[in-house]
């Protein structure tokens, strides 16, 4: 029969309609401003920069090698270094950004800085409503604008800023267990040395004798030591 | 002026070396229409410059590049990883298509070995990628012929369930920019893996639906049977491509001749067209479809466990050494292809796409030949372009 197709759709849409009204997972609509949906884990929208404590300066994670300024697709990250050092989370002094612009006008979400990044200081932010009416100042934002404490990417990517943080903390053990083992080790050749001084015209068992001072004696010249170490550095 | 307007169209119209099919008819006169860039059928910005004789189309002349953006002179100034965001951007309907592409050319290029499971989930996010941009061209089609908005809401629909898929996977629900040279960026959690094997279990339905909504309607039928045929031989000799050139009736699907990727692993069938129409190439979509929910479904089965990214594989400093590929897949729009040239520098040589999108525009003219003017609307519908891709 002529029209039996059109009609067979008809009955498609009007299963539809009538079903908009029974079954809520066919009303998707959400009235925006009023309403929100929840933005999902993985979204991405434009990157900012982490720190660590209470003073977005200080706690900086950046230390501006300026690897992500070169990876960026579109170019739109400046970063200048600065002339000082400040100390990083593990105590090493670093350099760190003295300016530090990402021109959002520019940028495309492509999460290209992020993985790059060698240091988990720029990451990803969800905040999607940034409209302004200064169309070049209003998008340029500069490095006290992208800061943003590590609470804030707990919050908003709790999974990732997990297995971040335990890199960390995990980058932060092994170097102070380096840093230990250099300092134990430096102290045991010095004590090796005065040991050695010592006990050259003393005694012949100077060879037996040396388990027991690596036992005992290490741990005082050991702290003396780390300061001299780190001034060294 | 004057003459120099008159002799200007009288050159526009000799230019066209092409002798003019039809006659005209009695006393008419033929009318020169420029169709777009504008015209919202045309899927972004693009002209064509239709001469008509009356209803008839006797010359079309397509116009593109207004969407120009110099992706490959981008690419070749950028690092290797730093081109990947940009093919999101190509056809954004399937930048995970896209992405597959060119990482599976600069894996080529290096010699870069895919982890089991990274293999895995790249057919699984292509497969889906072909699902949405098959139902959503179609939508566009129906659209195109005058149905306004239900086919398409009805394809968009399922496309939003698909894209919040991606999203929750790449952040991104179309620029994923998710594939990496020996692997995948992220790793799918297992509630990921369940949410997918909900919308797949959900699209047979969905696609019996669209069939019910579409398929036997007679209007449709009659638009578009037996209009904008494209002969085998034509489409062969042209470089026409994907669901076009099956359409036509020649069984070419590079998931099948090029076996990259997994695909031998998986059963499924190439739908053909017959007669290479535009109701063949809408009804080889549907098909495709089909096709697509079974080698998800089975895909979704046997995803091993396993890292998904190759660790050897480097982000920064990649240098590949010297040489040159050629990466293509099965996109949903036809061949996509990257072709790479490395000098051993850290950004390629030479970076050349090959888009199916543009290349099956080319037979645009040979189809609309003596058709009517609303139905160049259909045909140029049926091709499925998008002009990020068409222009880059």
């Amino acid at each position: 029969m002529l029209g039996e197709g059109i009609l067979k759709g008809l009955a498609e849409t009007a299963k539809n309609f009538a079903g908009s009204f029974v079954s809520k997972e066919r009303l998707t609509t959400v009235e925006y401003p009023e309403e929100r949906i929840a933005p999902v884990e993985a979204a991405r929208v434009f990157p900012f920069l982490i720190y660590d404590g209470s003073d977005w300066e200080k706690g900086m994670r950046c230390v501006a090698c300026q690897i992500c300024e070169k990876e960026c697709p579109p170019k739109c990250i400046y970063i200048e270094k600065s002339k000082d050092k400040k100390p990083d989370f593990v105590g090493k002094p670093q350099i760190y950004p003295a300016k530090f612009d990402i021109d959002i006008s520019v940028c495309m979400s492509c999460q290209i800085c992020v993985e790059v990044c060698p240091f988990e200081a720029i990451k990803m932010d969800n905040e999607f409503e940034l409209a302004t009416d200064d169309r070049f100042g209003g998008l340029l934002l500069d490095r006290k604008q992208l800061a943003k404490p590590n609470e804030y990417y707990h919050k908003i990517h709790p999974t990732e800023a997990a297995a971040v943080d335990a890199k960390l903390a995990e980058e932060k053990a092994k170097a102070e267990a380096k840093a230990k083992a250099d300092a134990a080790a430096k102290a045991k050749t010095a004590a090796d040395a005065a040991a050695k001084a010592a006990s050259a015209p003393k005694t012949p068992e100077g060879g037996t004798g040396t388990p027991t001072s690596e036992a005992t004696k290490p741990p005082e010249p050991a702290a003396k030591s780390t300061p001299k170490t780190e001034g060294g550095d | 002026m004057k003459d120099r307007a008159t002799t200007a169209g009288a050159n526009a119209l000799e230019d066209w070396n092409r002798p003019p099919v039809f006659e005209t008819e009695g006393e008419g006169e033929l009318l020169e229409v420029s169709m777009g860039p504008h015209h919202p059928s045309t899927h972004g910005v693009f002209r064509m410059d239709v001469v008509l004789d009356g209803e008839r189309v006797i010359k079309l002349k397509p116009v593109f590049g207004y969407l120009h953006r110099n992706h490959e002179q981008i690419a070749q100034g950028a690092s290797y990883l730093a081109a990947m965001p940009y093919t999101d951007r190509l056809d954004y309907f399937c930048s995970l298509t896209n992405n597959w592409a060119y990482a599976l050319a600069v894996e080529k290029l290096v010699g870069q070995a895919v982890p089991e499971r990274a293999e895995y989930i790249r057919v699984i996010t292509a497969e889906l990628t072909r699902v949405q941009n098959h139902a959503s061209a179609i939508g566009f089609l129906i659209q195109e012929m005058g149905a306004s908005g239900t086919p398409l809401m009805y394809a968009f629909r399922e496309r939003e369930k698909i894209l919040d898929l991606f999203e929750s996977l790449t952040g991104s629900r179309m620029m994923c920019n998710y594939m990496r040279f020996g692997g995948c960026r992220v790793d799918p959690s297992p509630a990921w893996f369940e949410a997918t094997r909900k919308v797949v279990a959900g699209l047979p339905k969905f696609v019996d639906e669209f069939e019910a909504l579409l398929s036997a309607n007679e209007i449709l039928m009659a638009r578009t049977q037996g209009v904008g045929i494209l002969r085998s031989e034509l489409a062969v000799n042209a470089g026409v491509t994907g669901p076009m050139l099956r359409g036509s009736g020649v069984n070419y699907d590079i998931r099948k001749v090029d076996h990259y990727g997994i695909y031998d692993r998986f059963k499924f069938r190439v739908p053909l067209g017959e007669q290479g129409d535009v109701f063949d190439r809408y009804m080889v979509r549907i098909l495709e479809m089909r096709e697509s929910v079974g080698i998800l479904e089975q895909a979704l089965k046997e995803v091993p466990a396993g890292p998904i990214m190759d660790p050897k594989a480097k982000i920064r400093g990649f240098r590949p050494k010297p040489g040159e590929a050629y990466g293509r897949i099965e996109a949903p729009k036809g061949e996509l292809g990257f072709y790479l040239i490395s000098d051993g520098g850290p950004n390629p040589y030479r970076y050349r796409v090959r888009p199916p999108s543009l290349i099956n525009l080319t037979v645009l003219e040979d189809m609309c030949l003596g058709q009517n003017v609303a139905d160049v609307v259909l045909i140029f519908g049926s091709v499925d372009i998008v002009l990020g891709e068409v222009d880059r």
